[in-house]
């Protein structure tokens, strides 16, 4: 479609031609505007929704707005209390909305930690070594990824109470099922796959020589991780962690099944207000819900191209 | 003791274990649930008890059929209406033109948004007190909101697949526009120079050249759409109901039985999506092979 350039310098009949580049133009500008318009559409929605004020049918922009479903997730204090004293005191007794959205940053930021831990020295091996069975390591880490949730979800909540007894049994007192920490461990199997894959990518274009010079000017192996390899692998670290942060901040049906409805994230909250019917208290948490999201998009966008495997992370989101 | 040759496997060692034993280990005894092995209460036999209950004689087994049906033309509409979009768009945006990069943007906005607030966005706009049906109702098109069509929590699951296309359309778009941005144009200035028109470039020299990416991302999205909860969750009816839904509920019924045929369920998913992989691989092996 890249047409317009050798042809309109022909000048062959200037005059229809330009008629008929000017409606092409038009239709164009049109067709991307209508596109743009209707990819965001829904987040749209959620603002109208979200601040609108005796919004009846069939208004379709809002003539009145409010922050009312805002005080009635006790996220904002009511009209004439809100100093900065109120909203303290409000956030203080840790509303719904409040604590939903802090465990759900504890556990997208316990998550991503752990899965960089344990992942960086797997993708380190796969960016840099070739050996035996490589190809079905590389399977194996890719198969989470493909395989959707409810297929491996069932078995692992039967497996989770089945350690529980275990551990019991064992004089532990630690539940996996129905807790924080089981949820948290979890998310690792989402998680996990995009952690390796993205770092493998870093890993393959990282020159492991810098570490044996350092280590030739005698440089310990702590002293060569943060001197060289870290400030190596630090853009590439620095988008795996959003990403990991990103599938375990959007994750429902694990969550619900390991967390047996005593972990209320974000989503939980989200999927029961769903059901409620109140579109002004839904629209109102997914805008809380989808802003890290687009957060990241803005600080990310430049590190996304169709190869990197990052794209497939959010895919999955 | 070589520690030299330890050095990879205990480097790969964690992240191996966590996915063996949460995902393999999970999946392995759900299969072995699923064939009625439970030791606990005595049964050691391997049995097809539970799919031949959940797909023909138990009392939920016509139930299984249309959530099958509806979850193969869900995934196949959602794939492709998506990858339509996505390529037509791509193309439309490849040119320069003045708000390039805030088409650009807008295009990836929906790409890390959760699918679970996409389906939530389709209600509020295409339920029949919904964005557009105020938008019908103050153009006079529609006299209420009893007018507007049906088109969430509908029985041929419209709303779930107008969820995916949203979401997914951005996920093919910045696939197809990385692969051609890497391809350049210059394959179609030749076609040009030797007379091809637009459609003709196209049809013989574009779309063969993003056919294999456009390949494998639909096989991504067909697996995803095919086994994801939330969105039909959301989106769909008692009846019919997609596959996953159904496993659910199956799943989390107080009735055992209704249990082993959740986890049957589950399995058909998995095995179904694992088969989609594999013809995918095979497919593709065999295209790299024979160029």
């Amino acid at each position: 479609m890249s047409d317009a350039a050798p042809t309109a310098s022909t000048n062959v009949s200037a005059r229809d031609g330009n008629v008929g580049a000017a409606v092409r133009k038009v239709i164009f500008y049109l067709t991307i505007a209508f596109m743009c318009l209707m990819l965001v559409l829904p987040v749209i929605a959620f603002f109208f929704n979200a601040f609108a004020f005796r919004w009846f049918y069939p208004q379709f922009i809002p003539k009145e707005w409010s922050l009312q479903a805002w005080e009635r997730l006790d996220l904002i204090p009511p009209e004439g209390e809100r100093t900065l004293a109120n909203f303290i005191a409000l956030w203080l007794e840790v509303p719904d909305a409040v604590s939903a959205l802090w465990l759900s940053l504890s556990i997208g930021a316990v998550v991503t930690g752990i899965s960089i831990l344990i992942g960086l020295p797997a993708a380190r091996a796969l960016g840099l070594y070739r050996f035996r069975g490589k190809r079905i390591v590389e399977f194996m880490i890719i198969t989470p990824t493909i395989v959707p949730p409810i297929a491996f979800s069932l078995g692992l909540n039967i497996n989770f109470i089945r350690w529980d007894l275990a551990l019991a049994d064992a004089g532990i007192p630690l539940d996996l099922a129905g807790s924080v920490v089981g949820v948290a461990i979890v998310h690792l199997v989402p998680v996990m796959p995009y952690v390796v894959l993205t770092l493998s990518g870093v890993f393959a274009n990282y020159n492991a020589d810098f570490e044996a010079q350092a280590r030739s000017l005698g440089a310990g192996p702590i002293r060569i991780f943060f001197d060289v390899t870290f400030p190596a692998i630090l853009p590439g670290l620095f988008v795996a962690g959003l990403f990991a942060f990103l599938v375990s901040w959007s994750q429902y049906l694990l969550t619900f099944l390991i967390g047996q409805g005593r972990v209320i994230t974000l989503p939980m909250l989200l999927f029961s207000a769903a059901g409620s019917g109140n579109n002004a208290v839904i629209a109102v948490l997914s805008l809380i819900f989808i802003a890290p999201a687009v957060l990241i998009l803005l600080v990310a966008s430049r590190y996304l191209s169709g190869d990197s495997s990052a794209v497939g992370g959010f895919g999955r989101v | 003791m070589d520690w030299e040759r330890l050095r990879i496997p205990l480097m790969l060692g964690p992240t191996l274990l966590v996915i063996t034993v949460l995902f393999f280990g999970s999946l392995a005894f759900g299969l072995v649930q699923s064939l009625g092995f439970q030791p606990q209460i005595g049964n050691t036999t391997l049995t097809l008890d539970a799919y031949i209950s959940v797909m023909f004689t138990g009392r939920e087994a016509g139930q299984f059929w249309s959530g099958l049906l509806l979850t193969l033309w869900v995934a196949g509409a959602s794939t492709f209406l998506s990858a339509a979009l996505a390529v037509g768009l791509a193309l439309l945006l490849r040119r320069t033109f003045f708000g390039k990069k805030l088409s650009v943007f807008l295009f990836q906005l929906n790409l890390p948004i959760p699918h679970l607030v996409i389906a939530i966005g389709m209600l509020l706009l295409f339920s029949q007190s919904g964005l557009l049906a105020r938008f019908a109702g103050e153009l006079g098109l529609i006299s209420g909101p009893r007018d507007f069509p049906i088109l969430t929590r509908d029985r041929y699951g419209i709303g779930i697949i107008l969820a995916y296309v949203w979401k997914e359309t951005a996920f093919f778009g910045i696939i197809v526009m990385a692969i051609l941005q890497s391809l350049g144009d210059d394959y179609e200035a030749v076609a040009q120079s030797l007379g091809a028109n637009r459609w003709q470039r196209f049809r013989t020299v574009t779309l063969p050249l993003i056919m294999p990416g456009l390949m494998s991302a639909s096989i991504i999205v067909f697996a995803f759409t095919f086994g994801s909860f939330e969105v039909p969750r959301i989106l769909g009816v008692q009846h019919p109901q997609m596959l996953p839904v159904l496993t659910l509920d199956f799943f989390l019924n107080p009735d055992l039985n209704a249990r082993a045929e959740g986890m049957a369920s589950s399995i058909i998913i998995a095995l179904i999506v694992l088969a989609l992989v594999f013809l995918y691989m095979y497919v593709s092996a065999r295209t790299i092979r024979r160029d």
